[in-house]
Formats: C-alpha cells, sequence, structure tokens
C-alpha cells in the first residue's frame, strides 16, 4: 500500500502521471515533464513535497545536541529562522541523509529530512537523543504538508495567495524563513530558482494549492524536480550520495565544519580519510542521453582512472545531456573523457557545475 | 486510447504499415511514447543494415528512460526518419506520423503474424492497460 500526501486526490484530478518514489505515490508530471521544468525556469511552478518529513525538535538547549548530530555548525544560525544544509553522518562519515535545519529557538529547531529516509532518520536522531539528550522531545510533523513554489515569479504569486504575508516574507534572505498565520515560509528550494518552501497544516494544503494555480502556479512533478535539481547541481540522497560515501568526496566539503573544536558523528573518520574520487560535472559533446551508473573512463590508468554517472539526464534549459559523476579527485576541470553508452564510448567534457541558477546557463 | 485499424502492430509497442512498394513503415504506438514521456534523443539505424526480426535497432530517449525498439519483421533497413534527430518531439505529438524507419521484408509472408489493431488492444489489455 502506497502512502499518500494531503494532495493526493488533487494530483490525480489534475491528470497527474503518478508513480511509486519510495514507497509514495507521486506526481512524475502533469503531462508535459518539458513545459513543467520550462515554467519554473521563466515564471513559477510548484510541487508537493509532503512527503518529506518535518521533525521538531523541543526541549532545553536543542543546539548542543545538534552541533554533535551534523556535520554543519549549528553555531552558524544566530538568527530566528535562520536555515542550515547540512549531512548527518555515521561514524565511518557516511551520509545518513542531508537535511535543513531551522533554528526557531534555543528550546526548537526544526529539521526537514527525505522522505526515502525519513524512518530511518527518526530512528537514528532518536537513538543519538537517548544517549546524550533524553530530556529532548523528538517530533516527527506528519501533520504538516510541504509545497515548494519555485521560480522568479514564485514569490510574488505566493503573496498574491496568502493577503498580508509579503510584509513578513518581504526581507527574507536565502536560508531564511518566517512564520506567517498558519504557514511557515521559507526561502528555499531544489531548483535553482528564487522561490519559497511553505509548511502548512495538512488541512489546509488542497485549499492554498488551488489559489495557487489559480494564481498561474504550474504544478509540476517529481520528473521536472530531478530536471532542475540536476541542472542546478544539487545532490540527490540515494543516488549521488549514500552510507557508503562521504560529503568531501560528495561536492559537500563546504557543508562540513573541521575547523572548529566542536567534535560530531563521523568528524574522526572524515579527518582520516584522503579523497581520491570527486564529484564533477558533465557535459556530452556526442548525441545521447547520460544515465545513472553509467561507466566513465578517463586517460588515466584503467584501475585509479574509471568513474561513474551518479545522476544523468537531459537538460532541458541545455538542450543537451548532463551528468553529476563521481571521477578521479585529479580530473581538471575542461578535461575530455569518454561515456560507455550502449556499444558506445560518448565524449563529455568536465565541467564544473552547477550548470544553470537563476536562469542563467553556467557552463 | 484509439489505435489506428489500417495499422499492424506487435506486442513490443511497434505500428507496421504496408506500403504499396512492398516496403513497410514502422513507428512506436501512442501507448509507448506516452509510457515514455517527452522524448530527447532518437537512434536509428543505418540505411542497407539487415535486421533479423525482434532485433534491436532504435533507441528511443525520453526524459525518463532509454528504450529498445525492435525489427517487427526480418528485412533491409531502407529509410530512415532523419527529421526526428533534431526534433524528437515529433513522436510525442503525433506516434503514427513520426515514423522512424521503413524496412524491405525480407519475406513478404512474415507480415502475417502482426497483430491488427484488435489483437493490438486485447494485448494491451493483457499487460493491464
Amino acid at each position: 500500500m502506497l502512502k499518500i500526501t494531503p494532495l493526493n486526490q488533487t494530483h490525480r484530478e489534475m491528470n497527474a502521471k503518478m508513480v511509486d518514489f519510495g514507497g509514495w505515490d507521486m506526481p512524475l508530471h502533469y503531462g508535459s515533464q518539458l513545459e513543467e521544468h520550462h515554467k519554473i525556469r521563466q515564471d513559477a511552478g510548484m510541487f508537493d513535497v509532503s512527503h518529506m518529513l518535518v521533525v521538531d525538535i523541543h526541549g532545553e538547549n536543542v543546539r548542543h545536541f545538534l552541533r554533535q548530530l551534523v556535520a554543519n555548525n549549528v553555531d552558524k544560525l544566530t538568527v530566528s529562522g535562520k536555515a542550515l544544509y547540512t549531512c548527518m553522518l555515521n561514524p565511518d562519515g557516511g551520509i545518513i541523509d542531508d537535511l535543513i535545519i531551522y533554528f526557531l529557538s534555543e528550546s526548537w529547531f526544526r529539521l526537514v529530512v527525505n522522505a526515502g529516509t525519513a524512518d530511518k532518520d527518526v530512528a537514528w536522531i532518536t537513538s543519538q537523543r537517548d544517549k546524550t539528550a533524553p530530556y529532548l522531545e523528538i517530533k516527527p510533523r506528519r501533520d504538516l504538508a510541504m509545497i515548494a513554489v519555485q521560480g522568479p515569479n514564485a514569490r510574488v504569486k505566493v503573496w498574491q495567495v496568502i493577503p498580508g504575508a509579503q510584509s513578513t516574507t518581504d526581507n527574507l534572505k536565502q536560508f531564511q524563513a518566517a512564520s506567517f498565520e498558519q504557514y511557515f515560509i521559507a526561502r528555499t528550494g531544489y531548483t535553482g530558482e528564487d522561490g519559497f518552501e511553505i509548511i502548512l497544516p495538512a488541512n489546509d494544503a488542497v485549499d492554498f494549492w488551488k489559489k495557487l494555480y489559480a494564481a498561474g502556479v504550474a504544478p509540476a512533478g517529481l520528473g521536472a524536480r530531478d530536471t532542475l535539481r540536476l541542472e542546478a547541481g544539487m545532490n540527490l540522497y540515494g543516488q549521488d550520495m549514500d552510507e557508503t560515501t562521504n560529503p568531501l568526496e560528495s561536492g559537500l566539503a563546504w557543508t562540513v565544519d573541521l575547523k572548529s573544536e566542536r567534535d560530531f558523528i563521523g568528524k574522526q573518520a572524515l579527518l582520516q580519510t584522503t579523497t581520491k574520487r570527486q564529484l564533477f560535472g558533465l557535459l556530452l559533446l556526442d548525441k545521447g542521453v547520460l544515465r545513472s551508473h553509467q561507466k566513465v573512463v578517463t586517460h588515466r590508468d584503467q584501475a585509479d582512472g574509471e568513474g561513474e554517472i551518479t545522476s544523468g539526464g537531459f537538460s532541458p534549459t541545455l538542450n543537451q545531456s548532463i551528468a553529476l559523476a563521481r571521477l578521479p579527485a585529479e580530473v581538471a576541470i575542461g578535461e575530455e573523457v569518454h561515456v560507455l553508452v550502449r556499444d558506445k564510448k560518448l565524449a563529455a567534457k568536465v565541467v564544473k557545475y552547477p550548470f544553470v541558477r537563476n536562469g542563467q546557463i553556467l557552463v | 486510447m484509439s489505435i489506428p485499424t489500417q495499422l499492424k502492430y506487435t506486442k513490443s509497442h511497434e505500428w507496421v504499415k504496408s506500403e504499396s512498394d512492398g516496403t513497410i513503415t514502422v513507428g512506436i504506438t501512442q501507448h509507448a511514447q506516452e509510457l515514455l514521456g517527452d522524448m530527447v534523443f532518437v537512434e536509428l539505424p543505418k540505411i542497407g543494415r539487415t535486421l533479423a526480426q525482434k532485433e534491436e535497432c532504435v533507441v528511443v530517449e525520453s526524459v525518463k528512460a532509454a528504450a529498445d525498439v525492435y525489427s517487427p519483421v526480418a528485412g533491409e533497413v531502407v529509410a530512415v526518419n532523419s527529421e526526428l534527430e533534431s526534433s524528437p518531439e515529433k513522436i510525442n505529438q503525433d506516434p503514427y506520423q513520426a515514423w522512424l524507419f521503413k524496412l524491405k521484408p525480407a519475406n513478404a509472408a512474415d507480415l502475417a503474424g502482426l497483430l491488427d489493431a484488435q489483437g493490438y488492444e486485447k494485448a494491451l489489455e493483457s499487460e493491464g492497460h
């Protein structure tokens, strides 16, 4: 039995093609994935991301608990509403999940974790809580829905739909959130465009979604979400990283604080590791489409010269295929490599990602 | 979904049109394009290539996945629709116009083994569609 979000019936009414996404019945597209992609790059679209889980942590000095739980440093969060992107590691430095942490008060932090890892995450966080901070309350919030409104016109359309919200959210910087009435409004996203991710009571989700639609926000499915995040060079958990890879070889060194005295789970392992592989962007020069798990060969010796595509696909904005690939760390930007696609060896150029940000092609 | 009655079909979702010169034209069905979603790349066979029945000869790639297209009967490729290389979306727009390749069948009698529209509809039903 697939799990459903509060918007399930609404997706079906809007003719969504539904798919099983990690046990959730979710929209893949509402007709054309490509149109949805372009709409978000050029105007505004929305995703139901209610399958992701909000986990609130309440109690005395939550910050102290999070300092050791995650790889990024929550001491960077000084203003209420500020958000931090981070990995949560196991003692070997492997990535249990990537998540966003919102600082609301010293006795209340909010985590947003991936759908497919939610149960595992809650179990892990709870086991750590039991060890080090048994007085804290871990509260999974399945009573909440989450809708991501993304695109250059996304914020204006949200303000049309929530009268009065503009004055509260006008000045939010990237990775900052504020509450307004029943809405928790964060200037975050997974597309490389401006916009909001809005957390709201599950019972209000259908009404809010329909009002956004009436305001001209196009519904978009997981298909467009994947091509948008790939163009934006954002990692997908389970594909570009998992428990067998660490953040340093996943292009996420910038999210790991190894400088401060603070200890965190996985820190010792990361300090002892040498990073032999790294994520790079690939731009396909030949015709075709790159897909995850295709093998990449470089001019280096067979044994250590190979790599693998972790996420590949067709970029609608570039009108050519792009990929993230884990390659030998010494590979140079601009180098030409080859990807084994069926019986062919296709030429690709190593590039620095992101490929696209705020509607602009960067490669 | 309406299935054109003047065409023949395979269980692997190719359509086949018999031409007056004895060749056949091959494409993929409406059902196949709907399953795959927006097309972004088509790899066509070389003209002159000899194909066995059910041999993989075309790759169509959508935003979602790559899929093989199989030769409905044995024969020789006599033409390909190279327009699709720059406009693969034509397959989504009208799959029964956007043909992939033309084949000169090795044995015209093989065509009798293909499904008619009714037979293809039954095959779809048994797939659970």
